[in-house]
């Protein structure tokens, strides 16, 4: 397997403390006053020339936040935020407004160049030939407040699949916004959607019609670069009715001395046999070995099976952030209607994840799956918490679950916090559980076999994951590789 | 010069000494046998020829190839051509066995500053020595001896050996959990490895092995000592004889 071999070249080249994308991209940028009240809400709904709806949907949201507490049981620690002490928005400064990808400014283009994202469809345009076997991926980059770019936008239109930043979406499609927006993650939903819903700035918004299969793979790359600035994108993605969309996000940040919060929301609906895959490699920051930096990554993702037959499924890779708080949810509302979660969560150095997914079975005959493999090396803590439930009327739901955890060293966690409801009967819920330690016996076995101890461990990690790589589209399983063995770099002594 | 040449090696684990000066000079194209009781520090000396953490060596030197063996660590041993085979090999689920072939072999290649074979070269001679040992293609598709049956395991450490081309073979209890026709199998593999270039070294309880793998040198090993040397006569008279008259000897 040459992925294998270039994962375990990469590990032996690279130095405790590198993070491959702590570059930070100098261009002249556009921000909002720093502090939040009801002004920076209002600046940046005039930023985006949002309708008044929209403002006062954001309105609504800031008053509500301003009544709530941020949530205090996850098994996470940090500092207290001063919310007072941020930016709420950034964009790089436009010298007018952008119709094409020439008019980007060329600093961000080589900011996404220099992290391996195609972002130019010249290519495709002039007809350059591209290996065989690869697909095309249609690409909606994030810098900071802003969408930069988004590209095969009109392949796609032909399809009939509207793939367009939010705030473009929020004038172009308001019927589809409107109808759609805050019915899966209501803006009361939770402290940090709730701040998200007053502030968000961009993200991406996809619609894909009654049976359309999506012609290709959507794909939004979040970057932040700014100083001392919270991004807050807001993803809404509709699968109509028969339709399916497989979507895949990737992050990175540079690297500060700071702590950045990023409270992101991601809402997908899903109509009558409609199908929606969702996949995360996610690599902010984490921070340095000594635990300075990183990114608090406060994220409410949620899917609504909402026709019959319908189907949402999550992977994530979860390797960097300074804290990760996150768990991409799926309501099963359509009978026959199925949720899958499947995650790989790795934390090293001071890393603190608390992650996992709830699975609401509300429909008849509707089903689960949730794989979770959580990884702790270093001095890090790693909780999986879960919730699954069967409504009263919700006869014959099942759940399947496995969270396996994996600890390397001894000074690392991991936790497993299953809760499980079951209010019909006929529910079947399974729930296996394994916590094992990376055993001696296992990496004097490859040693002696001529690999070196990080080898070892990646080669036995990339083994535990397997099951969760599998799930992923082969680009992005190349890639997750490739970030596995890098964030368990120096975890060995 | 000796392939391997172990001089008054002591070592200690957890503070007690297990081997107390043992000696043992092998050549290329030689087969010994090392034989003994339980606790007679068998294992202790193959552990430590290939690097295992958690051994303390107090006294004496190993060299490989006239280089000290102890200051290389435990991949670069394999690398120069030190190959253990496991008592007990251990799984490693969701690796196959074919990437784990594959990953250590150009790892040790790479060591050597040879290059990497290719993917058709590499299969070409996995399948090779996979059919020569009666090993089914489907095997090698499953995680490292993850659900493999013991005489399974025992293969594959030698599928290992054949692919690796060790100068040195350390086989660990080799027979340990085998039947008959098993241990006929592995034991063919074995003989198909015996070359001029190569010694192999078979730790043993008992004689049976040593009528399919037969030794040009038997020693027998009491309380951390080789305390008797000779031919593979000596491993018949031991199993007529047993272990007892050597206790007093150490």
């Amino acid at each position: 397997m040459p992925a294998l071999q270039e994962t375990v070249d990469r590990v032996r080249r690279i130095d405790v403390d590198q993070y491959r994308y702590g570059f930070e991209t100098l261009i002249e940028s556009d921000k909002a006053p720093k502090g939040l009240s009801e002004d920076t809400v209002r600046f940046i709904s005039a930023k985006k020339n949002e309708p008044a709806w929209m403002l006062e949907w954001r309105l609504e949201a800031y008053r509500r936040w301003l009544t709530m507490a941020e949530p205090k049981w996850a098994r996470v620690h940090y500092p207290k935020i001063d919310y007072q002490d941020l930016y709420y928005y950034a964009a790089p400064k436009p010298k007018k407004s952008v119709t094409s990808l020439d008019e980007i400014d060329p600093e961000i283009l080589k900011t996404y160049e220099k992290l391996g994202i195609p972002l130019r469809e010249i290519e495709v345009l002039e007809g350059v030939v591209r290996p065989e076997g690869e697909r095309k991926i249609a690409v909606d980059a994030v810098f900071d407040s802003v969408s930069v770019a988004t590209t095969f936008k009109e392949e796609l239109k032909k399809a009939g699949v509207i793939f367009m930043p939010i705030s473009e979406a929020i004038r172009e499609h308001p019927e589809l916004v409107k109808k759609y927006l805050g019915t899966v993650v209501p803006t009361s939903d939770n402290f940090f959607a709730t701040l998200n819903s007053a502030v968000f700035s961009d993200g991406s918004f996809v619609y894909v019609p009654p049976g359309v299969r999506c012609p290709m793979e959507l794909s939004t790359y979040f970057r932040i670069n700014e100083r001392n600035t919270g991004q807050f994108e807001r993803t809404l993605i509709i699968a109509d009715k028969g339709s399916y969309v497989s979507y895949l996000e990737g992050c990175t940040a540079p690297q500060r001395d700071e702590n950045q919060l990023h409270a992101a929301v991601v809402e997908l609906v899903a109509l009558d046999d409609a199908e929606i895959k969702y996949s995360t490699v996610q690599n902010w920051y984490p921070g340095n070995s000594e635990g300075l930096g990183g990114i608090y990554n406060f994220v409410t993702k949620r899917g609504d099976c909402r026709g019959n037959h319908s189907k949402i499924s999550w992977t994530q890779v979860e390797t960097g952030s300074a804290i990760t708080w996150k768990y991409p949810s799926c309501i099963l509302r359509g009978d026959n209607s199925r949720g899958e979660f499947y995650s790989i969560a790795i934390s090293n150095g001071h890393q603190q994840v608390d992650s996992g997914t709830k699975m609401l079975h509300l429909g008849k005959n509707t089903t689960s799956r949730i794989i979770s493999k959580g990884i702790a090396a270093g001095v890090s803590q790693n909780t999986y918490r879960g919730l699954v439930t069967a409504h009263r009327k919700a006869t014959g739901a099942r759940n399947f679950t496995a969270c396996d955890s994996l600890l390397i060293g001894d000074k690392c966690g991991a936790h497993t916090v299953p809760y499980i409801e079951a209010k019909n009967s006929s529910a079947l819920f399974e729930h296996e559980a394994t916590t094992s330690k990376i055993s001696e016996d296992v990496l004097f076995y490859c040693v002696q076999r001529g690999l070196s101890q990080e080898e070892a461990v990646g080669l036995v990690v990339n083994g535990f994951v397997k099951d969760v790589l599998q799930q992923l589209p082969m680009e992005f399983a190349v890639e997750a590789q490739k970030l596995i063995s890098i964030s368990l770099e120096g975890s060995v002594g | 010069m000796p392939l391997l040449e172990v001089k008054n090696l002591q070592v200690r684990v957890d503070e007690r000494e297990i081997l107390h000066g043992l000696s043992l000079t092998v050549n290329k194209g030689e087969v010994h046998a090392i034989m003994g009781p339980n606790g007679s520090g068998k294992s202790t000396l193959s552990h430590v020829i290939a690097g295992k953490p958690g051994y303390e060596v107090t006294g004496g030197e190993i060299l490989f190839e006239g280089e000290d063996l102890l200051e290389m660590s435990p991949d670069a041993r394999a690398a120069k051509g030190v190959f253990l085979a496991f008592q007990y090999p251990v799984e490693i689920p969701g690796v196959a066995t074919m990437t784990f072939l594959r990953t250590a072999l150009n790892a040790q290649r790479k060591a050597r500053g040879q290059s990497e074979f290719s993917t058709p070269d590499f299969l070409k001679k996995v399948r090779e020595v996979a059919a020569r040992l009666n090993i089914p293609q489907d095997m090698l598709r499953r995680g490292v001896n993850v659900g493999f049956s013991g005489g399974e395991k025992k293969r594959n450490e030698i599928l290992q050996m054949a692919l690796f081309e060790p100068s040195l073979c350390i086989l660990d209890e080799m027979d340990s959990g085998l039947d008959i026709d098993a241990l006929r199998i592995a034991a063919d593999g074995v003989n198909a490895l015996r070359s001029p270039d190569r010694a192999i070294v078979v730790i043993t309880h008992y004689q049976r092995l040593l009528n399919y793998i037969v030794p040009d040198f038997v020693h027998v090993m009491s309380r951390g000592r080789v305390v008797k040397s000779g031919d593979k006569q000596l491993a018949l008279d031991l199993e007529a004889s047993g272990y007892a008259q050597f206790e007093d000897a150490a």
